[in-house]
């Protein structure tokens, strides 16, 4: 849409725009991206294959895909009630619900040492029963769980709003229960959400840093996760280490969300399609 | 008990009843009970001991430091952020599909990495950061610019895609009227498209304020940890837990979590009452 002429002021914005970004964003990545290779491809590499490293590593990604499971099926449950049910205090789950966005990662490591420390509200239960969650993996993933929590609802509660349900009503019509029309009807609805949700959440599960080193202590070859090595390394002065790992975190997590992003904006336009066949 | 399934509602109610119930086990187990031992822990000694927590000089400094640095951070994301929105809605131009691809980076890279990127820019030992050092004495690491630019970088998608389909669905016949009669475009966007554009605006700025309020990854590598320096309030609340100062971490972080909510809540309540989608 070309709807104003371009005078100085259209381009004098444009240019402070660009150098905004350029400066701000594009800069720094660049830095990471020179900086990390700036001894050659091999010490890199050689980071990247260490024990330390891979257990980290292995530990991030044990830790994200638990997550992601539990916020898939959970997540989907409180969206779903949220948008299909009506009770008491509906409001104020919704912003519960916003409370992680707004809350300081320091923090909630923090509330969890309170609850599940040495001196911790739940101690006298989980003590005796020989459960060890603070400094240990239970920590760091009830942790992961806390930051991750708003992604997946937040996108599918849009989803489920504008679920077809003259589909559902037909396949009642039609005698199918409950289970069949979930799988049959509204799963395949959804899926596509579903898949965003889940890179969204992924990507914020690996990318981690002050709830779990508050509550993991980062204790290396045990609760160490990969951001927790990168800290690691920094204080060091490991600096090879720390930006090698830097930069496989930062590529990895921008490019699984980038292949979700194609992934939704394909399926918008195929919808968009059928839409536009379907009413001709 | 309340009314659950309404009559649309189709499917067996057992299921359904057990559904809510995990849902609400989920958010209660996982959001209320932490935030009611957090309110308990920092009220514990009553609301005297809290006050006399956060107002210790280097708590004191560490609030401060958030709280300006975030307003700054808050007024530039602001203005630049509104620009950008304008160019990307209303503009053609060269490199404009990577503009627009570059401005949800900051989303999906980690906080801390982005803190690492930052260090390797402007730190002291880097080209940049010792040319802006030795001509300028500005120093951006280790000191409160870079607390202002690590904010900038994670937040800078806020404002811009709040205001984007707003501007998007504006209904563009008023300004065509005003250009008709002969109005300056200067005039007719000061007129026209800036009041629209002011809701989106507000509830964009408070929301990357109150994320900015408890930011710790970038920060923590860019600012280092010098108390009523460079120690913001999340920083202040690792190195309470640190020191089992059990009274002031809890006390710090109440009032982190207070006016984050606050902040979102009026964030929220622009977004409602004059909606991104009039």
């Amino acid at each position: 849409m070309k709807l104003q002429k371009k005078g100085l002021g259209a381009w004098g914005i444009i240019l402070l725009v660009m150098l905004y970004t350029g400066v701000l964003i594009i800069a720094p990545i660049l830095a990471l991206i020179f900086g990390a290779f700036s001894e050659g491809l091999a010490p890199a590499l050689k980071t990247l294959g260490s024990s330390i490293f891979l257990d980290a590593l292995w530990l991030s990604l044990k830790i994200a895909l638990l997550v992601v499971a539990v916020q898939t099926l959970l997540g989907t449950i409180v969206a779903w009630i949220i948008v299909r049910h009506d009770f008491r205090g509906k409001a104020f789950l919704k912003s519960l619900i916003d409370v992680p966005f707004a809350m300081s990662p320091v923090v909630v490591g923090y509330m969890l040492l309170l609850l599940f420390g040495r001196n911790g509200f739940l101690a006298p239960i989980i003590e005796p029963l020989g459960i060890k969650v603070a400094f240990a993996t239970p920590g760091i993933f009830l942790a992961t769980l806390f930051v991750s929590l708003p992604f997946m609802i937040k996108e599918m509660i849009p989803v489920i709003e504008n679920l077809d349900r003259s589909q559902e009503f037909a396949a009642q019509t039609l005698g199918a229960d409950g289970w069949s029309i979930f799988w049959r009807v509204i799963f395949p609805q959804l899926r596509t959400a579903l898949i965003y949700g889940m890179t969204l959440t992924f990507a914020r599960a690996l990318g981690e840093f002050g709830a779990v080193l508050v509550i993991g202590g980062g204790i290396q070859g045990r609760t160490e996760t990969t951001t927790m090595y990168i800290f690691r390394s920094l204080d060091e002065r490991h600096f090879v280490e720390a930006y090698s790992a830097a930069i496989l975190l930062g590529s990895f997590s921008v490019m699984i969300v980038l292949i979700a992003d194609w992934v939704k904006r394909r399926e918008e336009k195929h919808q968009s399609q059928v839409e536009t066949i379907e009413r001709l | 008990m309340e009314i659950s399934l309404d009559h649309r509602q189709i499917k067996a109610r057992t299921p359904e009843k057990l559904l809510r119930a995990s849902g609400l086990l989920y958010i209660g187990l996982m959001i209320l009970i932490p935030l009611i031992i957090i309110l308990q822990d920092g009220l514990r000694q009553g609301f005297a001991e809290l006050i006399h927590q956060v107002t210790l000089p280097i708590a004191r400094s560490a609030i401060l430091l958030t709280l300006w640095t975030s307003s700054l951070m808050t007024i530039i994301n602001a203005v630049m952020g509104l620009m950008t929105a304008y160019a990307l809605v209303r503009f053609e131009f060269p490199g404009k599909r990577v503009l627009n691809a570059i401005i949800d980076l900051p989303l999906s890279i980690p906080t801390l990495v982005t803190g690492v990127m930052l260090v390797m820019l402007y730190g002291p030992q880097e080209a940049i950061g010792r040319f802006l050092l030795e001509k300028f004495n500005l120093q951006i690491i280790f000191a409160q610019p870079g607390i202002v630019l690590s904010l900038l970088f994670i937040s800078f998608p806020f404002v811009v895609r709040n205001i984007q389909p707003v501007l998007q669905d504006l209904d563009q016949t008023q300004e065509r009227a005003a250009a008709t009669l002969g109005a300056s475009s200067w005039t007719i966007f000061r007129k026209i498209v800036l009041p629209a554009l002011i809701p989106p605006m507000l509830s964009g700025s408070l929301l990357s304020f109150s994320r900015a309020i408890g930011e710790f990854g970038a920060v923590v590598i860019v600012a280092g940890n010098i108390p009523l320096k460079t120690q913001t309030g999340a920083v202040y609340v690792l190195g309470a837990v640190e020191s089992e100062n059990r009274l002031g971490a809890s006390a710090v972080s109440l009032i982190l979590i207070g006016i984050a909510f606050i902040v979102l809540a009026l964030a929220n309540l622009i977004h409602k009452r004059w909606g991104s989608h009039k």
